[in-house]
């Protein structure tokens, strides 16, 4: 009541625009904080970027995953099988076109990761329609329910993956020129981790952009905050729903392609593996908010890549650490997400 | 006499395992501010939500211009040209002020004439533009949500509660405005605890309780019979002085 | 025998609550006489497997089942009781493992090292349910299911990089106590044309010890306690309201899953006679008790014995069938890929699925309602 009445006393006054200043600064506090246990600056840069690149990738698989929680209170346990069937989904590119990513030309490598990726989208949207059609569509309302039948349906597309490809693991081959390194002076950085933090960015800022200057960006952001008043104003939320699901489906089998190619093994589990951090990251940044998955990605894969360096063994305690000291600074996350 | 602009025949709603509506019947005819009221509890609000399509309707007809809706979705009821406040108002403040606006013209952008109608009835809109709609105060949030509502040309508005938990000074405001809308031809369904916001404001008016219309008749009726008022109304009316 | 009623169905339910076979049961009978049936031939089956079969696949396929039993009904506490999705629970099973297998390596092979090594391991495990429980219960059951999931690779990670304590990858072979070992003969002749060994005992030991846990959260389920926590799963404000302490209730469950859970654990250890992360600490097997409690019957405990037996059957006989299948339709692109008889989890993943959506009572659910129409 009071802060209403001084509205009416004071109506000049406009209310302050509060930016949330402090997450965003906790990605550059915690790189310069590593840098003196780390000693070497060479060491530094190298390591910084391979965080960086690994959270790019990471960011690639959550924020679609983040996005659909977000708009309709569904979250996918079995979001990781689309990260692996984007990685499978390379073969179909690298079989017939093995001589594109053997061939010494930039070019040539660059329209190969291109056109994986191209596929891998193509077949993870498609699967990801079907799956949000079949399985998670039935199930609106109970999280229980989601949790068991996307992990089934998990099951069923790892299985499935294992009967079109095999079970063994399979080797993938990087393409010619994005392999090695740049070397700087003493810093020695992978190509293919620039290409992937190259990548990563692209797709943020084309997503930033979408949110923030689109009509659909509009209704997804309205949406995640209030859908049923997105509906009563018109909107087919539904609608809107489905291609944000099937979108993020498609940006996990490009986390997929990236990751595929970072590991340069494909497994089935690959991307059930992966999503231990993706949780970890969602939860972190504040479940459907995709600024607070971006910065929780970077944080959490520079923090296992310092401690990967420093001390290995406590690599993924350390974001599980990183996860508990978040929830006690921030419970809802980062950027907590207004709901309702 | 042609079919008012909207009709409830007969009907019931249920939420889970409660019966809310127990068989509503009114009519809201076009051009005219129509209140509703009622105590807590009486089924106001699921009344606008069955409208809606939030809730279905478990029995009965709701025709809007002549055009059975009962079983028509939320986005299909808003298309036809309904347009809802809620009592939470329900505005986006992640968005700004702008963006809002720009939500609710679904055919495209406002044209300039309509939007300087609109930040004429609530001009604290315009210095908040570009801000976030949470930064607004809750009256400010109030004149958003229903500038939202008239940010293109609609058939009717549901409005619950607009001046809920509002300052007097702003519970003036808001009867200005919708004096205006009055004025500009717009038919309004307002629920209102506030019966002298109600009184100041209603062509018609239906009261509500136990999730029936009991009482439907000319604002100015209600008005002149203090007697029908307290068995109407009862306590709520001196309550909202 | 009174739980193959040949009376009515309502009769049954009026009968009265008592005797001896209602009080082990807590008087929660399995109200179907199809599944008094199964159920009553399968611990039958259980109990005489040593008898029944010759050789040892069938004693380790009966050894599994009695502690898979013990494991999912222990989730189902959690999961069919409290309505908490926890993917924690294999790190609890673990821990029992690692602590009869701990103790039993390091301390020397007797009974005293084992009871060290369950003791501790039960500490350990309600210590880390607690500390979960308090830490996440309050939060949407949504981020708890993600934080047990992360805790739990975390800690299967730790644990396989630990390898001075552990074993890493590699795991730890031990020594039992003398009466489990195969060399130990209690009698000189055979008994029922079985020559009784270490390894009958052993199995004996898992047997009693797995229907007495499984009785014992059978009791719990259907205590005054186990009433609240179905209240909390059915609408937790509400159950709030009437002044249960919701986030004590959910951790005193998770506690006494966690608990079941390492017993199951030490179990599948002592029979193993080996620990190491694969048996116990990986996702896979948190999916085969996700298999088995929901295909079984969730909410329902006597689903555990069904889904157990079916599930750990399925694994060990369902992949000779499929692959007679397989090789029947060998030619044909693709479909013998898809009854391979590695894929049997494929088909156990849809079944999965179907029963989330069609029969949420699982196998259990089913009979029930069968001998209703």
């Amino acid at each position: 009541m009071t802060d209403i009445t001084a509205e009416t006393t004071a109506p000049t006054e406009l209310p302050r625009t509060k930016t949330d200043w402090m997450p965003l600064a906790l990605v550059p506090a915690l790189a310069l904080l590593a840098l003196p246990f780390i000693g070497s600056p060479s060491a530094w840069v190298t390591l910084t970027v391979a965080g960086l690149a690994m959270g790019m990738m990471i960011f690639l698989m959550a924020s679609g995953l983040t996005l659909v929680f977000g708009l309709m209170d569904i979250i996918n346990f079995g979001h990781g099988v689309f990260i692996s069937l984007g990685a499978y989904a390379t073969l179909l590119v690298l079989g017939p076109l093995a001589g594109w990513g053997a061939a010494d030309s930039v070019g040539l490598n660059l329209a190969l990761l291109l056109l994986c990726i191209v596929t891998a989208m193509a077949v993870t949207g498609i699967v990801g329609a079907v799956f949000e059609r079949v399985i998670v569509r039935p199930v609106y309302g109970s999280h229980l329910k989601q949790i068991l039948v996307t992990m089934g349906g998990l099951i069923v597309t790892e299985q499935a993956i294992h009967a079109l490809w095999g079970a063994s693991p399979i080797p993938i081959r990087l393409p010619e020129t994005l392999r090695g390194a740049f070397v700087i002076g003493d810093i020695v950085m992978e190509r293919y981790r620039v290409v992937a933090v190259g990548i990563g960015l692209l797709v943020f800022l084309g997503m930033q952009l979408l949110l923030n200057r689109t009509r659909i960006g509009l209704l997804i952001r309205a949406g995640v905050e209030n859908p049923e008043m997105v509906e009563a104003l018109g909107y087919r939320i539904r609608r809107l729903f489905v291609s944000v699901f099937v979108a993020g489906s498609a940006l996990a089998g490009l986390g997929g392609v990236m990751w595929a190619f970072y590991r340069q093994t494909l497994t089935a589990g690959m991307g059930m593996e992966v999503m231990v951090l993706v949780f970890i990251v969602i939860i972190i940044g504040g479940l459907g908010s995709v600024g607070g998955c971006f910065v929780g990605s970077i944080l959490v894969a520079l923090v296992a890549n310092y401690v990967g360096f420093l001390a290995p063994k406590l690599a993924l305690i350390s974001n599980i650490l990183v996860m508990a000291l978040v929830l006690i600074w921030r419970p809802q996350g980062l950027f907590p997400v207004a709901r309702r | 006499m042609s079919e008012p602009l909207l009709r409830l025949q007969d009907v019931h709603t249920h939420i889970g395992p409660y019966h809310i509506l127990h068989g509503v019947t009114c009519d809201i005819p076009a051009g005219q501010l129509t209140m509703l009221l009622g105590r807590n509890g009486a089924g106001k609000t699921t009344t606008l939500r069955t409208i809606m399509g939030l809730w279905r309707a478990s029995s009965g007809s709701i025709r809007f211009d002549g055009r059975d809706i009962t079983r028509c979705s939320t986005p299909s009821v808003a298309q036809g040209g309904i347009a809802y406040v809620p009592e939470s108002m329900a505005i986006f403040t992640d968005l700004t002020v702008r963006e809002n606006i720009v939500l609710a013209a679904r055919s495209g952008p406002v044209d300039s004439a309509r939007l300087d109608w609109m930040l004429g009835l609530f001009p604290a809109l315009k210095r908040f533009w570009n801000l976030p709609a949470g930064n607004l105060s809750g009256g400010q949030k109030q004149m958003l949500a229903i500038a939202r509502a008239i940010a293109e040309p609609r058939r009717l508005l549901l409005v619950d509660e607009p001046t809920k938990g509002l300052a007097p000074v702003m519970v003036r405001s808001m009867i200005e405005a919708f004096r205006a809308l009055k004025e500009a031809g717009e038919t309004i369904l307002l629920v209102e605890q506030n019966f002298y916001a109600a009184s100041a404001l209603g062509d018609n008016v239906l009261v509500m309780d136990d999730g029936r219309i009991v009482h439907s008749g000319a604002m100015s009726d209600l008005v002149a019979d203090q007697a029908l008022q307290q068995r109407l109304l009862g306590l709520s009316l001196d309550a909202h002085q | 025998m009174t739980a193959t009623p040949a009376i009515p169905a309502s009769f049954d339910e009026a009968r009265p609550r008592g005797g001896l076979l209602a009080g082990l049961l807590s008087s929660d009978m399995p109200r179907s006489r199809a599944l008094s049936f199964i159920l009553i031939a399968i611990v039958l089956v259980l109990a005489l497997t040593p008898f029944l079969f010759s050789g040892s696949q069938p004693l380790s396929t009966a050894a599994k089942i009695c502690v898979f039993i013990v494991l999912v009904a222990s989730y189902d506490l959690l999961l069919g009781y409290s309505g908490i999705v926890s993917f924690a629970h294999t790190m609890f099973f673990g821990i029992g493992g690692y602590g009869i297998a701990i103790g039993l390596e390091k301390l020397g092979a007797d009974w005293g090292s084992a009871a060290i090594g369950l003791v501790a391991a039960l500490c350990t495990s309600a210590i880390l349910a607690i500390a979960i429980g308090l830490l996440s219960l309050r939060v949407r059951a949504i981020f708890f299911s993600m934080i047990t999931l992360a805790v739990a690779s975390a800690m299967a990670v730790l644990a396989s990089q630990m390898s001075g304590i552990t074993g890493g990858e590699d795991g730890l072979s031990f020594q039992l106590p003398y009466a489990l070992r195969p060399a130990f003969r209690p009698f000189a002749e055979p008994v029922f044309g079985v020559m009784i060994n270490g390894r009958i005992v052993a199995y004996y030991l898992l047997f009693f010890v797995a229907m007495g846990m499984f009785l014992l959260m059978l009791r719990i389920v259907n205590s005054p306690f186990g009433r609240v926590l179905q209240a909390i799963r059915e609408n937790e404000f509400r159950a709030e309201a009437l002044g249960y302490r919701v986030v004590a209730y959910r951790t005193a469950a998770s506690v006494i899953s966690a608990l079941a859970a390492t017993v199951a654990g030490a179990l599948l250890a002592l029979w193993l006679r080996y620990n190491g992360p694969d048996t116990t600490l990986s996702f896979a097997i948190m999916i085969d008790i996700l298999l088995m409690v929901v295909i079984g019957g969730m909410g329902t405990m006597y689903g555990a014995i069904i889904g157990a037996a079916l599930f750990v059957l399925a694994q060990s006989y369902l992949q000779v069938l499929m692959e007679a299948g397989s090789k029947a339709l060998a030619g044909i692109p693709l479909l013998p890929n898809l009854i391979h008889p590695d894929r049997w989890l494929l088909w156990l993943g849809a079944l999965f699925v179907i029963s989330v959506y069609a029969f949420p009572g699982g196998i259990v659910g089913r009979l029930r309602q069968g001998k209703r129409n």
